[in-house]
């Protein structure tokens, strides 16, 4: 029995299962739980920009308003069409929340640092060579989820609503694929955790925002249209329809489409923070601190954490703020605009990288 | 631990390839396909190949399997009725052509197994990480690769003139003749 497990998990296999276990519980927890932290800021945020109050009665503040809503998706009846195909109408949310939560274990979250038992601990869960390749692949494979969730419902709308935003986010797919190859030229490597050290130093100006501009602002303008927010939100446009591709889905199976895109806009966020404002990066910490400290790392996190919350507080600003695209408008933003200003950075990128000046 | 993910991985792989062959709704098959698609980029990671493997999804799983679903979608294709099986004759040269398939796989692993050449173990190789192909691409086979780019943007730009539309002016003339004709023809008779 022992020899038979050795053979299929190899020496040393609780390390390994251990390090498993805690990654996925990890993500398990985190993003279900940034994604309920979300919903509630974004509802009392928008509700003070149109000056009303919003969810308070629910927890100090109304910050439990998150759990309660999910209590009331788990009683909502469930609801599935006559004619559906009912394998992929179940598979479709569940490939898209996989698909969102996938992305996690990649973030580089903190700088490495010296732990009393375990010596030298990077803080991130798995570092791999390919770990932005990984990001975009995992993220293309989320469009089956909507595309398959309009198909399987059989009901019309839901397809002109699946068909809709699928056909948004390849088109968006691309610029934002092509945003991201200006830092990959300048930093040479995919490898999240070293683009992030690379960007350390200079009270902050090695970011790369400074040199990537045009790369930061297509990235943020393609990255909304990828999770479909507001002004790009035509998949679900409450004002128009009824609603996109996930009219016929109730329940807890609705409530998995909601938490995809909410996670889809986490994740979205700390890439940009990633690979644009230095990750874990705090302009001037390597001046209170010594690099390697637990005070030094426990700043650096916080400072990450401060950086996503601005960009998801970005989104909720948008929403309180701008109308909504109209759909050939928005095809004709991205494909006529957006694509070309991604390849003129690529070119232009590649041109000074060539040069040596950057 | 790799054994226990290489069986998990390759039951996934044959196991979606057997039901795309063998589902009727041309919908369930493409689904399949990813799944073996997935399944394999899982083999190349395990076989210290992580940019194949990105590759893999991003352009088999990602691009080209979204427009498969895309057809299927938009075509609405009904599912296959089940037909009485024709060229019933080439069954068995089916069956000779999957035995010599075998025996070639077989006497490949065996040759391998036997040679005296010794090859790296799979999992230290360099051959599927980034640099190695990045390099490999853009020095020792940059010819072909450049004709495989030039190929595909001709394709591209057949594309797009056979689907280009004619424009408006022009079109609505020919439609505008079309009427014509057809009311001359339903006058006369």
């Amino acid at each position: 029995m022992y020899r038979l497990w050795v053979f299929l998990f190899g020496e040393g296999w609780l390390a390994t299962l251990a390090t498993f276990i805690t990654a996925t519980t990890a993500i398990l927890i985190v993003g279900p739980l940034m994604m309920m932290l979300f919903t509630w800021i974004e509802r009392r945020g928008i509700a003070y920009m149109q000056d009303r109050k919003g969810p308070n009665r629910v927890g100090p503040g109304g910050v439990l308003q998150p759990f309660a809503d999910l209590l009331k998706f788990i009683f909502k009846e469930e609801i599935v069409p006559d004619k559906s195909t009912r394998f992929v109408y179940f598979l479709a949310p569940i490939i898209a929340v996989t698909s969102a939560m996938m992305t996690l274990i990649v973030y580089p979250f903190g700088p490495r640092v010296t732990l009393p038992y375990f010596g030298q601990v990077e803080l991130v869960i798995a570092r791999f060579d390919i770990a932005l390749l990984y990001v975009l692949a995992v993220t293309s494979i989320g469009v089956y989820g909507i595309a398959l969730a309009g198909w399987a419902s059989n009901s019309k709308y839901s397809l002109m609503g699946g068909l809709r935003s699928s056909a948004q986010m390849i088109s968006y797919e691309l610029s934002l694929g092509l945003s991201l190859v200006g830092v990959i030229l300048m930093s040479g490597t995919l490898d999240l955790y070293e683009i992030v050290e690379q960007q350390s130093g200079w009270y902050g100006f090695k970011w790369n925002i400074f040199p990537q501009f045009i790369g930061f602002v297509v990235y943020l303008t393609s990255a909304i249209a990828e999770t479909n927010r507001v002004p790009f939100d035509l998949p679900e446009a409450e004002t128009e329809l009824v609603a996109g591709f996930h009219t016929e889905y109730s329940a807890l199976k609705f409530a998995l489409f909601f938490m995809a895109e909410y996670i889809n806009m986490f994740t979205v966020s700390v890439l940009a923070t990633t690979l644009f404002l230095g990750g874990w990066n705090v302009p001037g910490l390597a001046l209170l601190f010594a690099p390697g400290s637990i005070p030094f790392a426990v700043f650096s996190v916080i400072g990450f954490f401060v950086k996503v919350f601005f960009f998801l507080f970005l989104y909720i600003w948008l929403r309180g703020t701008l109308p909504r695209f109209r759909f050939d408008q928005l095809m004709a933003f991205g494909w006529k605009f957006l694509l070309p200003v991604a390849l003129l950075n690529v070119v232009l990128t590649a041109t000074l990288v060539w040069l040596g000046v950057l | 631990m790799t054994i226990l993910i290489f069986l998990l991985l390759a039951a996934l792989t044959i196991g979606c390839a057997v039901a795309m062959v063998a589902q009727r709704n041309p919908l369930y098959s493409a689904i399949a396909l990813i799944g073996v698609f997935l399944g394999m980029a899982g083999i190349y990671v395990t076989l210290a190949a992580p940019f194949i493997a990105a590759i893999q999804v991003i352009v088999y799983a990602g691009a080209i399997m979204v427009l498969v679903v895309f057809v299927i979608m938009l075509l609405n294709v009904e599912e296959e009725v089940r037909r009485p099986i024709r060229l019933r004759r080439l069954v068995p040269l089916g069956v000779l052509l999957a035995a010599i398939f075998f025996a070639e796989a077989a006497f490949i692993i065996y040759f391998v197994e036997t040679s005296a050449y010794n090859p790296p173990p799979a999992t230290q190789s360099n051959v599927g990480l980034t640099a190695s192909v990045g390099t490999g691409l853009f020095t020792k086979y940059l010819l072909p690769f450049e004709i495989t780019s030039l190929l595909i943007l001709m394709a591209i730009v057949g594309a797009i003139t056979l689907a280009r539309r004619v424009s408006t002016l022009e079109g609505g003339r020919t439609r505008l003749r079309a009427t014509e004709e057809t009311r001359s023809q339903t006058s006369a008779d």
